[in-house]
C-alpha cells in the first residue's frame, strides 16, 4: 500500500524548548498508526503542524504525492485531514446539528447535511439525537459529535488525540471497532496516546517520541508492552515502595451524602456512601465528569452541604466546617487543576505555599505575613520533594507540570497530615514525577496517614490503593479489593 | 383617547434610541464581547448627526455621519480589545468618558440651537385611518427602521450560517478558532455594527426626540441599553419588549409629574434607573435561563496562538 | 501582522514606563487636537499642564482636586485588583457628601470638635450602604454589579438634588437650591492659610501609605491578589467568592463616602446639587493610571487634578471649552490600555510565509 502522508525532517522550537526535532514518519492507506509518547514528548506539536495550526521551523510534508504545507486548519480539512481533539472543539450551548453545520465548509443546505448524516449513522453506528444541546451530552456522546463532524468532511486521514481518556470501557470498544472499520475501507488513522495496551490492541504501526525526537518506528506486533514503555520513558521505571496493611479503624465515614449541583449541566451527587480506614489508600475511579470534582469540593468544604448530610472524620461530623477548619484537623486537599485551583501560576512558590496555610498562626503575626517563615517552609518543600526551580520566589508558571505537581503535593504532605484527599495527583505529569509522587503517598500512608485518591487512571489506582470504588453519574459503587478488581467489574460499574 | 395616543406615541419615540443601541450591543455581546462604551458611542452619534444636519440641512446625511462616526470610535474599541488585548470593561469605560468629552468639545458652539422637525413618514391614506393611523402610521421612518433592524438581527442570528458562526464564537472562541473561523475579524465587525446602531440611537435623540444639541443629552440611555440586553436575555425580539417597557416608564413618569402628583420631580425621575435595577435583579434570579442564553465567552480574553 | 505572546515575567520598570508612555501619547493627541481647532498648541499645553504648577494658588488647588480623586481611586483599586467592578463610586461619593453634609447641618449652629468626626463617620456609613446594594445583589443573585452601581449613581444624584431642593434647603436662602453654609465646626481645617488646601490631602496620603502596607505585607493583600488571579484558588484558600465582592464594595464605598464628606466640608462648604462633578468616574482613570498601586495612585491623582485645573485655566485664558479635560482623560485611559499590551505581552512580527 502506498504512503498517503510523508513527514520529512520536521522541527519546531518554542523560545528555548525544542518541541520537535527532525521528525520523520510515514502514514499508509488503511493503516492505524500510533504516535506514542509521554506528556511533553512533542506529540501535540507534531499534530498541530499536520493540522495547520502551527508552522514548522524546518522540514516538509508530502500528502498524496504532493507537497503539503497547510496554513490553516481549513486547508488541512480541504486536503482531507480530519482531527478529533482531546479537548473537544464543540460549542456547548448550541445543538448537535448546529455544531455539525459549523464544521462544514461553505454554505451547505441543512437538509443535505442531514441526509448525509443519516447515511453515516447507518453505516457506522453513530446514533445521536441531533436536536440535543451539546452541554447535556456525556463525554462519549460529545466525542461522537466530533467524529461525525469530522467524517462528514470525507477525510482521507483521521487524527485522534488521546481519544479514550474520556470514555468508559464499553465506549472504548465501540470506538476501536469504528476505527477498524475505517481502516478496512482504506482510511489512514493517526492515533495519539500514551496508553500502551490500547496501542498494542489497536494499532498496526507505532512511532515513539521522546523529548521531541523520534526514538523508534516499528510494527506494533514486533514489540512488547514493556519494550514500548522503556522506549517511551527512556529508562527503567522505578519500583514502587511496598504498601503496608491498614488498621481496622475508621478515619473517614461518609454517610449517604447528596449534593445538588447548582449548575444545570453539572453532575449531582446521589447518596454517596463509603468509609476509609486508618493507614489505608482508598481509590475512587471513574470517567471524568461523573461527579469527581463535586465530591472533591464537598469533602474539602469548598461547597456546603444541606443539613442531614454527614461526613464523619474520627467520629466528628465535619460537614458544616469550612475548608480551613478542616485543615486545622490535619486534613489536606490536593485538587486536580494546577492552574488556578491548587496553585496559581502567576504567584510565586512561597505565595502558593501560603495559599493553603492561611489558617496557621505561625505564618502571621497580627495578620502581617511572616515572610521569612514562609520562605523557609517553601525551601523545605522544594528540597524535600526535589522540585526543580530557581528559588522560592520563582513564579509557579516557570515550573514544568511535573515539578509544580510535586510542589503542590509536597506542600500538603510535608505536614504529615492525618488524612489526604487528592484528585488526579499525577494528571499531565511525566512518568518520573508521577512515580515519585506515588512513592511519597505510599510512604506517608505507611507511616500512618490515611489517603483518599480520586482518579481517572485505573492503572494508577490499582497500583497504589488497598480498595477501589467507582463513581458513575454521581453514584458510587461498592468498594472492591484493588488486587481483585477485574476489567469487567470496572466496565460494569462505569456503565451504571 | 387623545391622551392615550399622545402617551403611546411618546413611548415609541422615547424607546427608539434604546431599541437601536440595545440591538447593536446584543450583536456585540452575542459574539462574546462586552462593550460598555454604548453611552459614549451614542453621544458621538448624537453630536455628529446634529452638526452635519445643521450644516447641510439634510437629515439623511446627518444619520450617515452618526453611523460612520460612532462606527469609527467603536472600531477603536475593537482594535484595542481584540488586537491589543486590553481589558474590555476598562476600555468600554474609556470609550464612554472619551465620547462624552469629545462630544462636548465639538458640539460646544452648537449648544442650544434647534433643528427643523424630522419628517414624518407619511403613508398616504394609512395615516388617515382613525386611531390606528395615529397609533401605527404616524411616525418618522427611523422607528420603522429600528424595528426592521431588530427583525433582521433575529433572522441573521437564527437563520443564517454567519449568524450561527457569530453565536458560536460567543459560545467558545477556542472551538471556533480551531475550526478555522476568524474570531477577531467577526468580533471586530460585530463591534462596528454595534457602534453604528448606537450612533443611530444617538442621532435619534438629537434629530428627532429633541431636535437640538444639549451636552450629555444621552443621560444614561447607553447604560440602560446595556441593561435591556440583559433583560432580553440576549434574544433579539425581546429587545423591543424591554426598550418599550423602559420608554414607557420614562413617559408615564413624565405624565404623572405633569398631573401634579405631589412627589418631587427628582424622585419621579429616579424611576427608570430604579426599575432597571429591579429588572436586572429579577432577571438574574433565574440562573438557568441565563446560563442557557448568555454567551459563554462574554468579556473573556481571546488569545490565539496563531 | 504582529502577534502578542504573554510574557513569563513582567518587567518591573513597566510600572513607570507604561503610564509615562500613555501620558506622552495623550499629549501628542491634544497637541494635534489644538492644531485642528486653531489654537497654539505649545501655549495651550503650557497653560494647562505647566502654569498651574508655578503658583502657590495653583499648587494648593491641585491638592484640593487631587484629594477626592486619590481617596476614591484607592478604594476602587481593591475591587479592580480582585475583578469586582464598582463603576458607581460617583454615587457613593454623592451619598457620602449628602449624609455627611446632612449630619453637619442637623447640628447647626452647635459647635464642637466632635461634629466633623461624627459627620465623617456617617458619610462613610452612607457610602458603604450605597455600595452594599450592588454588592448584595451580586453576591446573592450574581446581578451585574457594573450596571447596578452605575444606575445608583443617577439615583444618588437625583436624591441629593431632591434633598437640596427640599428639606435641606437653606431656610434663609431666598429659595435657592442650596443648603446653609457650614459653620466653622463643620469645615475642615486649612493647611496653608490663604488657600483652600485642607487637611483632607494629608488623610489621602495617610490612607495611601496604609493601603500600600496592607497590600504588601498583610493577609488582606494576599486575598486581594489571589482573588484577582483566580476565584477558585481564593475559595481553596478558605474565603468565599462573595467575601471579595462585599469587601471590595465596603472599602470602595467607604472611601468614596469619605471623599464625599471631605469635598463638602472642605472646598464646597455647603450642600449644592452640583457636588458630583465626575470625580467618581475620573477616579477610575486614576486607579488604572496608578496601576492599582497606592503610591502610583497618588501621582496619578495629582496629574488628573492638573487636567481639571488646567482645563479651567484654558477656558478662561484661551476660550477653550472645559470639555477638553474630559477628552484628555479619555485619551489618557485609552493610551494606557494600549500601552499595557506591550508590557504584558511580547510583540513579535509574524514571519512571512515562504513560497515554494
Amino acid at each position: 500500500m502506498q504512503n498517503i502522508l510523508e513527514i520529512d525532517g520536521i522541527s519546531k522550537s518554542f523560545s528555548d524548548i525544542q518541541a520537535n526535532n527532525d521528525i520523520s514518519l510515514y502514514l499508509r492507506q488503511g493503516q492505524i498508526h500510533a504516535l506514542l509518547g509521554e506528556n511533553g514528548a512533542g506529540k501535540s506539536t507534531l499534530v498541530k503542524i499536520i493540522y495547520g495550526i502551527i508552522k514548522p521551523d524546518h522540514g516538509s510534508m508530502i500528502l498524496n504525492g504532493k507537497l503539503y504545507d497547510p496554513n490553516t486548519p481549513e486547508v488541512a480539512r480541504n486536503e482531507g485531514i480530519g482531527m478529533v481533539f482531546q479537548h473537544f472543539s464543540l460549542f456547548e450551548s448550541l445543538s448537535v446539528i448546529d455544531n455539525i453545520i459549523l464544521g462544514q465548509k461553505g454554505n451547505q443546505k441543512k437538509d443535505s447535511i442531514l441526509e448525509r448524516l443519516d447515511d453515516l449513522q447507518k453505516d457506522y453506528d453513530l446514533q445521536i439525537d441531533v436536536n440535543k444541546i451539546v452541554a447535556t451530552l456525556s463525554a462519549g456522546e460529545k466525542q461522537k459529535v466530533e467524529i461525525i463532524r469530522c467524517m462528514l468532511q470525507d477525510p482521507k486521514i483521521m487524527i485522534l488525540d488521546e481519544p479514550t481518556s474520556v470514555l468508559n470501557p464499553s465506549e472504548v470498544e465501540k470506538l476501536f471497532n469504528f476505527l477498524r472499520k475505517l481502516s478496512k475501507q482504506g482510511m489512514a488513522v493517526l492515533y495519539i496516546s500514551h496508553k500502551l495496551h490500547e496501542i498494542k490492541e489497536l494499532c498496526d504501526t507505532s512511532t515513539i517520541l521522546r523529548n521531541g525526537n523520534v526514538i523508534k518506528s516499528c510494527d506494533t506486533a514486533d514489540v512488547t508492552i514493556n519494550e514500548l514503555a522503556q522506549l517511551m520513558v527512556g529508562r527503567a521505571i522505578d519500583n514502587k515502595i511496598k504498601l503496608s496493611e491498614p488498621k481496622q479503624e475508621r478515619v473517614l465515614d461518609i454517610k449517604n451524602i447528596s449534593y445538588t449541583n447548582p449548575d444545570i449541566f453539572g453532575t449531582s451527587l446521589k447518596e454517596i456512601k463509603f468509609n476509609v480506614n486508618f493507614g489505608e489508600i482508598f481509590g475512587i475511579g471513574g470517567i471524568s465528569g461523573n461527579g469527581q470534582t463535586e465530591l472533591m469540593k464537598v469533602l474539602s468544604g469548598e461547597v456546603g452541604l444541606n443539613d442531614g448530610n454527614q461526613i464523619l472524620y474520627n467520629n466528628e461530623d465535619i460537614s458544616s466546617l469550612d475548608i480551613n477548619e478542616r485543615r486545622q484537623r490535619e486534613i489536606v486537599f490536593v485538587p486536580e487543576d494546577r492552574s488556578g485551583h491548587s496553585a496559581v501560576s502567576s504567584l510565586s512558590l512561597s505565595e502558593n505555599l501560603l495559599l493553603t496555610n492561611l489558617w496557621d498562626h505561625n505564618f502571621f503575626s497580627n495578620g502581617v505575613i511572616n515572610t521569612n517563615y514562609v520562605d523557609e517552609k517553601t525551601s523545605e518543600v522544594i528540597e524535600k520533594f526535589n522540585v526543580q526551580c530557581n528559588a522560592s520566589g520563582s513564579l509557579a508558571s516557570s515550573l514544568s507540570g511535573g515539578n509544580l505537581q510535586k510542589f503542590v503535593v509536597g506542600r500538603e504532605i510535608i505536614k504529615m497530615p492525618k488524612l489526604v484527599v487528592c484528585e488526579q495527583p499525577t494528571w499531565g505529569v511525566d512518568v518520573g514525577s508521577a512515580s515519585l509522587i506515588h512513592n511519597y503517598l505510599i510512604e506517608i500512608s505507611n507511616s500512618g496517614s490515611t489517603i483518599l485518591i480520586i482518579s481517572q487512571d485505573m492503572d494508577e489506582l490499582r497500583s497504589i490503593c488497598h480498595r477501589i470504588a467507582i463513581i458513575s453519574n454521581g453514584v458510587i459503587s461498592k468498594p472492591y479489593d484493588a488486587k481483585r478488581i477485574t476489567p469487567e467489574d470496572i466496565a460494569i460499574e462505569m456503565a451504571k | 383617547m387623545d391622551l392615550f395616543i399622545a402617551i403611546f406615541q411618546g413611548i415609541i419615540i422615547a424607546s427608539t434610541p434604546l431599541v437601536l443601541a440595545a440591538i447593536g450591543e446584543l450583536v456585540v455581546e452575542k459574539s462574546g464581547v462586552l462593550n460598555l462604551g454604548v453611552e459614549g458611542m451614542m453621544i458621538i452619534g448624537a453630536v455628529t448627526s446634529f452638526i452635519v444636519t445643521y450644516e447641510t440641512g439634510s437629515h439623511f446625511l446627518g444619520l450617515i455621519a452618526a453611523v460612520i462616526s460612532a462606527g469609527l470610535v467603536a472600531s477603536l474599541f475593537g482594535l484595542l480589545t481584540q488586537y491589543l488585548l486590553s481589558n474590555q470593561v476598562a476600555t468600554g469605560l474609556a470609550l464612554t468618558l472619551f465620547g462624552l468629552g469629545l462630544a462636548s468639545l465639538i458640539g460646544q458652539t452648537y449648544s442650544g440651537i434647534s433643528l427643523d422637525a424630522f419628517p414624518v413618514f407619511d403613508v398616504y391614506l394609512l395615516t388617515e385611518i382613525p386611531i390606528i393611523g395615529s397609533l401605527l402610521f404616524n411616525f418618522d421612518y427611523l422607528i420603522y427602521l429600528s424595528i426592521i433592524i431588530v427583525v433582521s438581527v433575529y433572522y441573521f442570528l437564527n437563520k443564517t450560517k454567519l449568524g450561527l458562526v457569530l453565536t458560536a464564537i460567543g459560545d467558545s472562541h477556542d472551538s471556533a478558532h480551531s475550526l478555522g473561523y476568524s474570531v477577531k475579524m467577526v468580533r471586530l465587525f460585530a463591534i462596528i455594527f454595534g457602534g453604528s446602531c448606537a450612533g443611530l440611537g444617538g442621532a435619534y435623540l438629537s434629530l428627532v426626540q429633541t431636535p437640538m444639541w444639549v451636552e450629555n443629552m444621552t443621560a444614561g440611555r447607553g447604560w440602560i441599553a446595556l441593561a435591556i440586553v440583559v433583560f432580553a436575555v440576549w434574544r433579539p425580539l425581546w429587545i423591543l419588549v424591554g426598550a418599550y417597557i423602559f420608554g414607557g416608564i420614562t413617559i408615564i413618569q413624565l405624565h404623572v409629574q405633569a398631573l401634579g402628583v405631589n412627589i418631587g420631580a427628582q424622585y419621579m425621575s429616579m424611576m427608570p434607573y430604579l426599575v432597571t435595577i429591579v429588572v436586572l435583579v429579577f432577571i438574574s434570579v433565574n440562573k438557568n435561563r441565563l446560563a442557557v442564553n448568555a454567551p459563554n465567552c462574554l468579556n473573556k480574553l481571546f488569545t490565539s496562538d496563531l | 501582522m504582529f502577534k502578542l505572546q504573554k510574557k513569563e515575567t513582567i518587567d518591573q520598570s513597566s510600572l513607570y514606563t507604561v503610564p509615562l508612555i500613555a501620558i506622552g501619547c495623550s499629549l501628542i493627541f491634544v497637541f494635534i487636537l489644538f492644531l485642528l481647532i486653531g489654537k497654539n498648541p505649545v501655549l495651550a499645553i503650557f497653560i494647562i499642564f505647566v502654569e498651574p504648577l508655578l503658583s502657590i494658588f495653583g499648587l494648593s488647588e491641585l491638592i484640593v482636586k487631587a484629594t477626592p480623586l486619590i481617596i476614591i481611586a484607592l478604594g476602587l483599586s481593591i475591587g479592580f485588583r480582585a475583578g469586582v467592578w464598582n463603576i458607581g463610586a460617583e454615587g457613593q461619593f454623592t451619598i457620602g457628601a449628602l449624609f455627611g453634609g446632612a449630619a453637619i447641618l442637623v447640628f447647626y449652629p452647635t459647635s464642637g470638635i466632635w461634629i466633623l468626626p461624627l459627620s465623617f463617620f456617617i458619610a462613610i456609613i452612607g457610602g458603604i450602604l450605597w455600595g452594599m446594594i450592588p454588592a448584595f445583589f451580586k453576591a446573592r443573585f450574581n446581578t451585574n454589579e457594573i450596571l447596578v452601581s452605575l444606575m445608583l449613581t443617577y439615583v444618588a444624584t437625583l436624591f441629593l438634588s431632591g434633598m437640596v431642593y427640599g428639606p435641606l434647603k437653606n431656610p434663609d436662602g431666598f429659595n435657592f437650591p442650596e443648603s446653609r453654609l457650614f459653620h466653622d465646626s463643620g469645615t475642615l481645617p486649612i493647611i496653608f492659610p490663604g488657600t483652600r488646601a485642607h487637611i483632607g490631602f494629608l488623610m489621602a496620603l495617610l490612607l495611601a501609605g496604609l493601603m500600600y502596607y496592607l497590600l504588601k505585607r498583610h493577609k488582606f493583600g494576599f486575598h486581594v491578589k489571589v482573588s484577582g488571579e483566580s476565584l477558585r484558588a481564593l475559595v481553596f484558600s478558605g474565603k468565599s467568592t462573595n467575601y471579595m465582592v462585599y469587601l471590595s464594595f465596603i472599602i470602595s464605598g467607604a472611601f468614596a463616602g469619605l471623599a464625599g464628606v471631605i469635598e463638602v466640608s472642605g472646598p464646597v462648604g455647603q450642600l449644592v446639587p452640583a457636588i458630583p462633578v465626575g470625580y467618581g468616574f475620573t477616579a477610575i482613570i486614576v486607579a488604572f493610571l496608578g496601576r492599582l498601586n497606592p503610591l502610583g495612585i497618588c501621582f496619578a491623582g495629582l496629574l488628573l487634578a492638573l487636567t481639571y485645573i488646567g482645563g479651567e485655566a484654558a477656558q478662561i485664558k484661551l476660550g477653550l471649552p472645559n470639555a477638553i479635560t474630559g477628552v484628555f482623560q479619555g485619551v489618557l485611559l485609552f493610551s494606557l490600555l494600549a500601552a499595557e499590551a506591550f508590557t504584558n505581552y511580547k510583540v513579535t512580527l509574524k514571519k512571512m510565509r515562504r513560497n515554494f
